[in-house]
């Protein structure tokens, strides 16, 4: 068993384990975009991030991929921590704002602005999809082709693969794939609806069907509210100390 | 690529099969690109999902899918020879040849491409054609480069280039010169050697000119046989200290008068050599 120290907290967990599984473990939740517990890490979209180590000598390194080391000091919510992985969502924003899972963390971590130059991408590049194909569907019909800016996720020759048995897991698992809400606020790279008290959307869907499942606003609504939240937030965190 | 055309693989010391570049890299020699087909063959070959082999084929700049012309032009736009100019010289080759940078003539004579540096950035504006490096070129002698490149550029003159130079060679055994002055391989008196393969023996004159790979011998030497190789003298086998880096195929060893050890690799085909001086 490795001993550390994760936001204060004495854990010990076995050899081998990530940060990220050790911090999920003890619940201190770390917010993780191309990670997938089935899937082997791969420290793609950055959004893992933790400090480790004592100031002024801490650095902030891949929760996902991090293996825990005896005596090993974790943060996981230090201004650092929070101030980076705020910017790693604006830059997600700045790159695929028509996505769900970006506009939902955006929602989550507060963020408020993009300051980028606003791009439309279909894809982050996190490798989900091509993990995804190779260890859970045993088929590696698509992969990574290129390098550097010209990178990119697809068949070889942009032809079906003779593996592809057309599973759709691929689809399944991306975080892109899946557009936002179409509410009032659509066409704003960023939406942040659900940070209103009142979500519009609520407005708009009173004659729409809304197919978002889950829908951050309706779980932010009503008993989970974003000030109770915090409160509860508040209460429990002298326990963690 | 013709379909009856066997890709042929190599193994190494220890029985395993090479790979999958070194693999691609003798199609991208053989056919100038990767023809699909032999990207198939590839990935059959290694058990590996043509997916990966895909990666690999478009990661690397010198793989190339689609077919590159009989000579290589790469111009230098790395830092050193941009400030020189390298983009002039760039533009003065897509002039003269009447294409794009990343294209291949309509005659399949030239691919022009840019590289980010060849590593020579005191003699910018570097270009390379076929390997042959260029410098300080201006846009005056983009003409004359691509006349010598058609001309040929791997034409060997023993005294203009560098790279070739003549060796005279003893046994390490008995000192005995191995130089035979009357069979002439290269216009010059050659290696003289007596080499043993299956149950065939016999002699075999090596050009004594370093960079050449001309051999005469009394038995034709199939391809990628490991051939013994013995001094005619003192009948010792010149027995090498490494294994080739090429191949694994145990080395050659001979000594150069004025000091020093030349070992070639005793593989037919293999141009694996280490030159000690």
């Amino acid at each position: 068993m490795i001993n550390l120290k994760i936001n204060g907290l004495d854990v010990s967990v076995e050899e081998g384990t990530t940060i990220l599984e050790a911090a999920r473990f003890i619940g201190f939740p770390i917010p993780t975009l191309c990670h997938n517990d089935g899937l082997s890490p791969y420290g793609a979209c950055r959004l893992c991030l933790v400090e480790i180590g004592e100031p002024p000598r801490s650095k902030l390194v891949t929760s996902c991929t991090y293996p825990v080391e005896e005596g090993l000091i974790v943060r996981t919510d230090t201004e650092r921590v929070i101030r980076t992985r705020k910017m790693v969502i604006e830059l997600l924003l700045a790159s695929s704002p028509m996505s769900k899972t970006i506009q939902d963390l955006a929602s989550k971590y507060d963020v408020h602005q993009q300051r980028f130059k606003q791009e439309f991408e279909e894809c982050i590049m996190c490798g989900l999809c091509t993990r995804m194909c190779e260890e859970q569907m045993m088929a590696k019909a698509i992969g990574f082709r290129g390098r550097g800016q010209n990178r990119s996720i697809g068949t070889p020759f942009d032809i079906t693969s003779e593996e592809c048995r057309r599973c759709g897991a691929c689809m399944y698992i991306c975080p892109i794939c899946m557009a936002r809400c179409q509410g009032p606020q659509e066409e704003s790279p960023l939406c942040n609806a659900c940070l209103n008290l009142s979500p519009p959307c609520v407005e708009t869907y009173g004659q729409k069907m809304c197919y978002m499942d889950p829908c951050v606003a309706c779980e932010l609504a009503g008993p989970y509210r974003k000030d109770k939240q915090r409160k509860e937030k508040e209460e429990s965190a002298p326990v963690a100390r | 690529m013709e379909s009856d055309a066997q890709l042929e693989t190599r193994h190494n010391a220890d029985g395993e099969l090479e790979s999958v570049i070194s693999m691609l890299e003798r199609v991208q020699a053989r056919y100038n690109y990767l023809p699909e087909e032999a990207l198939r063959k590839v990935a059959a070959e290694t058990g590996r999902s043509m997916v990966d082999i895909y990666g690999v084929a478009t990661f690397y700049r010198a793989f190339s899918l689609k077919p590159r012309g009989k000579h290589l032009v790469s111009v230098c736009l790395g830092t050193a020879c941009h400030v020189r100019g390298g983009p002039i010289i760039a533009e003065e080759f897509e002039r003269q040849l009447g294409i794009r940078r990343g294209e291949t003539t309509a005659d399949k004579e030239f691919t022009l491409e840019t590289v980010n540096c060849l590593g020579a950035c005191a003699l910018g504006p570097i270009v390379t054609v076929d390997g042959h490096y260029f410098s300080h070129v201006s846009t005056g002698r983009v003409k004359k480069i691509l006349q010598q490149a058609r001309e040929g550029l791997d034409v060997v003159e023993v005294k203009a280039d560098e790279r070739v130079f003549p060796v005279e060679v003893s046994c390490p055994h008995c000192n005995h010169s191995l130089m035979d002055e009357r069979h002439l391989v290269d216009g010059r008196p050659s290696i003289r050697v007596t080499i043993s393969f299956g149950k065939k023996h016999g002699w075999l004159c090596l050009s004594s000119l370093y960079g050449s790979y001309n051999v005469e011998s009394e038995y034709p030497i199939p391809d990628n046989i490991v051939a013994h190789f013995f001094c005619p003298h003192c009948h010792g086998e010149l027995l090498g200290t490494t294994d080739c880096p090429e191949c694994g195929a145990p080395m050659v060893r001979m000594m150069i008068r004025g000091g020093g050890m030349v070992q070639i690799c005793s593989r037919r085909g293999c141009k694996g050599h280490i030159l000690d001086i």
